[in-house]
C-alpha cells in the first residue's frame, strides 16, 4: 500500500482539528499556547509533504520559517504569562477581557 | 511497506499524544504529552526525505521550547486542576464550519494543482542539508535575516519581560525581609 499525498494531508487536517479543539475548550494561558503549537505544527507536516511529492524546497523553507516564528512567539508569550502572573496570580482567560493592565 | 507501516504507526501516535494535550486538566501531563507528539512528528519529516528539518524539529521543539515552557511553568500553579471553558455557542459552530470548509479545500487541493511546477526543484546527488543550505543561502536570504532580527528582538522582549526582580532571591533574605515583602505586595494587590 502506497502512501500518498492525501494520506499527509489528512494527518494534517486531523491534528489542526486538534489544535482547534484545544484552542476552543481551554481557559487556561499556557494550554492555550499548547494547542497554538498543534497548529503550527501540524502545518509544517503538510508543508514537507507537498515539497517532498513535488520535489519542490519551497515548503521546507516555509517549514523552517513557520519554526522560528514559533520560538519567538513562546519567548514573547511566556515572558508576558509571567508578568501577568506575578501582577493577578492567575492566568485565566476569561481575567484578561479588559484591558486595564 | 515500510512507510506504510512507519506512517501509520506515528500518526496514530502523534494523535494520540495531542488529543492528550488538549483534553488533560493536569498542566504536567499536558506538557509532557506535547513534548512526546513534537518528538514522534519528526519521524514524519524523516519518512519525507527532509532529514534537517527533522533534526530542527527535535533541536528547536523538544529542546528549546519544551525546556522553555517546563522552565515557565516553574512560576505557575500547576498542581490545580485547570478550569474549562464553557464557551460561546456562536463562536464554536462558527469555527466547526470553518473546520469543514478547510478540509474541503485541502483534499480538493492536489487535483487543481495538477499541472504545478517546482520553483526551486530538488537537486539530484546532493543531501538534503546541502540542498537546505543552496536554497536558504540564494533565494531566501533576506527572509533568513529577518527572521534572525525577529528572534533577537524576541529574545530581547523575553528577556525584558521575565526577567524583572530576578535579582530578588527569597532562599537568601531572612524571615523578617521576607514578611515585609509579602506585606508590601499585599497592599500593592489590595491598593
Amino acid at each position: 500500500m502506497e502512501i500518498g499525498l492525501n494520506h499527509y494531508l489528512a494527518l494534517s487536517t486531523i491534528l489542526f482539528s486538534i489544535g482547534l479543539i484545544g484552542v476552543m475548550r481551554r481557559k487556561n494561558l499556557l494550554m492555550l499556547f499548547f494547542a497554538t503549537e498543534i497548529l503550527l505544527n501540524s502545518v509544517n507536516i503538510g508543508f514537507a509533504a507537498i515539497s517532498h511529492y513535488y520535489g519542490d524546497l519551497t515548503g521546507q523553507m516555509f517549514a523552517f520559517f513557520v519554526i522560528a516564528i514559533a520560538a519567538s512567539e513562546v519567548a514573547v508569550g511566556l515572558g508576558l504569562l509571567i508578568v501577568w502572573h506575578k501582577r493577578h496570580n492567575n492566568i485565566d482567560l476569561d481575567n484578561m477581557s479588559t484591558m486595564r493592565g | 511497506m515500510f512507510e506504510a507501516i512507519s506512517f501509520y504507526l506515528f500518526a496514530f501516535l502523534t494523535i494520540a499524544m495531542f488529543f492528550i494535550t488538549v483534553t488533560t486538566s493536569q498542566a504536567l501531563y499536558a506538557l509532557t504529552a506535547l513534548a512526546a507528539g513534537m518528538i514522534f512528528i519528526s519521524a514524519f519529516f524523516f519518512i519525507l526525505d527532509a532529514e534537517f528539518l527533522g533534526a530542527v524539529q527535535i533541536v528547536v521543539y523538544s529542546g528549546a521550547v519544551m525546556a522553555l515552557y517546563a522552565f515557565g511553568m516553574m512560576f505557575f500553579d500547576t498542581t490545580r486542576d485547570l478550569k474549562e471553558k464553557h464557551g460561546n455557542k456562536l463562536i464554536v459552530s462558527g469555527l466547526s464550519i470553518l473546520v469543514a470548509i478547510l478540509v474541503v479545500v485541502i483534499f480538493s487541493a492536489p487535483i487543481v494543482s495538477d499541472n504545478i511546477t517546482a520553483l526551486y526543484p530538488a537537486i539530484d546527488g546532493v543531501g538534503n542539508t546541502q540542498q537546505i543550505g543552496m536554497v536558504l543561502f540564494t533565494k531566501y536570504l533576506i527572509p533568513f535575516e529577518v527572521a534572525a532580527i525577529m528572534l533577537l528582538v524576541a529574545m530581547v522582549a523575553g528577556i525584558v519581560l521575565a526577567g524583572k526582580k530576578m535579582d530578588l532571591s527569597l532562599t537568601m533574605m531572612s524571615d523578617a525581609d521576607i514578611k515585609d515583602l509579602k506585606e508590601d505586595q499585599n497592599k500593592k494587590v489590595l491598593s
